[in-house]
């Protein structure tokens, strides 16, 4: 009886076993001849650039100071660390020697030209919806760059965690694929920006919350997360800046780094603006209208007007003699370059307005405090310097408590000090 | 390596990433006029331009102005003459003169955003550069007389 029992459930695991694997196992596509670059033609190549830029492809793909889309990237996730890899045309350690149809595949399913499942730290989940003639264009674009000779780093995901194969079983549970379906009682703008927003630029995979197995959330869309030890916003109904993000206002940051009632792109969303840069400006304003559609802005310009005025207010609590050790600290470190007054100046980030001072949590804010904005992100060429070096984390933490408290109406932040003192010790981050 | 470029000229330095701007002028560039205060950013004297933005240079590392364009005082004006170092002369600002390069860059940058300050904007602005020497009413004389001098921005 128990020899029947044993042998029964060693049956059922041998066949489940093989059940998995059959339903897990993707075929190899047979590697291929370096194509020349003289086969691809260059208005492909070019519009493949644009679309390289406008999906981040050199954000994750370049490591600092690395050959660009070498690989060699650090992304730290809740199961290790995973890099990115080469995506040079290199025959041996990049894809120089993949086809057309095993790009494609990686870039729709999520799988490797050797079968391999990619962990979704790779966004498959959303360039699942690119149409095939993008494909085409990201795939001639990166078989023509200059191939990069640089292996793989080992990942760090723990065993089991680290089989490929049961990715599948991730993909089952989290990943529809397919190419993108126009919505047909939306504009043709909402549909190119919801293709760009939700396919190309992949705005969830930072914007959208994700549950305990990494996958985002998705009757939570676009509801603000954290990443990489910043917040993206949330950029739906719950998105809390005091003046809404309209239309006008969503170009002007996308385009530009900036928006005059938001503040600057920082940490990784200095990128973004850079990336959507080489994009025609209607594609621009697609995106934006889009978002707009999910934020309800539409109509709340008299609230913005409020706003405005309260933050100019507000602009003048500190100014002149005062005994307020906060305001005496934000009067020496900030008001030089913040205090407005009379007008709001694009390039005098108005804190009662800014996205960091409003958010729920006051990470962003710490980490600019702390580390400033280069002159790359926000407004190009100029720069915020980081008080890193100067401040405590008493100081800092008492400059945003202040901030809160004088110029918004919200909450204060709980265990401001010790929030600090951990995104101190995190450093500044890639 | 960073590149930018200071007064105009393109420099490359091969210093450190994390070595503060302030340093890199002074010893690397040999450019003495922008000059070393508190060193936490909390007094104004190494002010200079970033980007046409004053910027405290002793807190700026290296590796965040790669791109950018920067303007020391020995690059505000190629005499020597701007409106606010004119009335700098004149109304005999400086005592011993420490900060003033520091005070001179925070106002050239305050004037582009305010061209007709209130004496409530000057205060708000320029707290963030402190005189031990007290000259605070002879700055606010002379940067009101410079404003007045460059008349409203076209």
């Amino acid at each position: 009886m128990l020899k029947r029992l044993l042998l029964g459930a060693v049956v059922a695991i041998v066949v489940g076993v093989s059940a998995v694997c059959a339903f897990a196992w993707r075929p190899a596509i047979a590697e291929i001849p370096q194509p020349a670059r003289s086969s691809f033609a260059p208005a492909l190549v070019a519009q493949g650039e644009v679309l390289a830029s406008a999906g981040y492809c050199a954000s994750c793909h370049t490591a600092k100071g690395g050959k660009p889309f070498a690989g060699g990237y650090p992304m730290a996730t809740q199961f290790g660390t995973i890099y990115s890899t080469n995506i040079t045309p290199d025959p041996e350690t990049g894809i120089g020697k993949w086809s057309e149809p095993a790009f494609r595949r990686a870039m729709h399913e999520g799988v490797s030209r050797d079968g391999a499942h990619l962990f979704p730290a790779f966004p498959y989940d959303h360039f699942t919806k690119l149409t095939d003639g993008d494909v085409a264009a990201l795939y001639a674009y990166f078989m023509t760059r200059a191939p990069v000779r640089q292996d793989a780093s080992d990942n760090t995901v723990p065993f089991p965690l680290n089989i490929r194969m049961l990715q599948a079983g991730w993909k089952l549970l989290f990943f529809t694929p397919g190419r993108f379906h126009a919505e047909p009682t939306q504009s043709a703008a909402w549909n190119r920006g919801a293709y760009l927003a939700e396919g190309l630029s992949h705005c969830g995979a930072c914007h959208t919350p994700r549950g305990t197995l990494g996958a985002e959330i998705k009757d939570r869309a676009f509801a603000g997360a954290p990443i990489d030890g910043w917040i993206a916003p949330p950029l739906d109904k719950t998105n809390p800046s005091p003046v809404p993000w309209t239309q006008a206002e969503l170009v002007a940051y996308l385009s530009t780094g900036i928006s005059r009632y938001h503040g600057t792109a920082a940490g990784p969303m200095g990128a973004v603006p850079r990336g959507l840069s080489h994009l025609p400006a209607a594609d621009v304003a697609a995106i934006a209208t889009y978002f707009v559609s999910r934020n309800g802005s539409a109509g709340q310009g008299a609230q913005g007007d409020a706003a405005i005025a309260k933050a100019l207010a507000a602009d003048k609590i500190g100014t002149g003699l005062n005994y307020d050790p906060a305001a005496r600290l934000y009067a020496s470190a900030c008001a030089s370059c913040h205090y407005n007054g009379r007008q709001l100046n694009p390039l005098r980030p108005d804190l009662a307005l800014n996205s960091a001072v409003n958010l729920d949590d006051p990470t962003n804010l710490i980490r600019v405090i702390l580390y400033g904005v280069n002159a790359q992100d926000g407004a190009p060429g100029v720069v915020m310097p980081g008080f890193a070096h100067g401040f405590t984390n008493a100081d800092v933490a008492r400059i945003a408590a202040y901030l809160r408290a004088t110029r918004t109406g919200k909450p204060a932040w709980p265990d401001l000090e010790s929030k600090v003192a951990t995104i101190r010790a995190q450093g500044q981050g890639q | 390596m960073t590149s930018f470029t200071i007064n105009g000229r393109a420099v490359t330095t091969d210093v450190e990433d994390d070595t503060p701007l302030l340093w890199v002028i002074r010893d690397a560039i040999g450019l003495t006029g922008t000059k070393f205060g508190c060193g936490i950013g909390m007094c104004g004297a190494c002010t200079v331009h970033v980007g046409g933005r004053a910027t405290r240079s002793c807190i700026t590392p290296l590796a965040a102005i790669e791109g950018a364009a920067v303007t020391t005082i020995e690059g505000l004006d190629p005499a020597s003459n701007h409106p606010l170092q004119q009335a700098w002369r004149e109304l005999q600002v400086p005592q011993c003169g420490y900060c003033q390069s520091g005070q001179i860059m925070q106002a050239a940058a305050m004037l582009r955003d305010f061209p007709t300050p209130s004496d409530e904007e000057i205060d708000a602005v320029m707290t963030g550069s402190l005189c031990r020497c007290m000259t605070y009413v002879r700055i606010r004389a002379a940067i009101k007389q410079a404003a007045a001098k460059m008349g409203p921005k076209a």
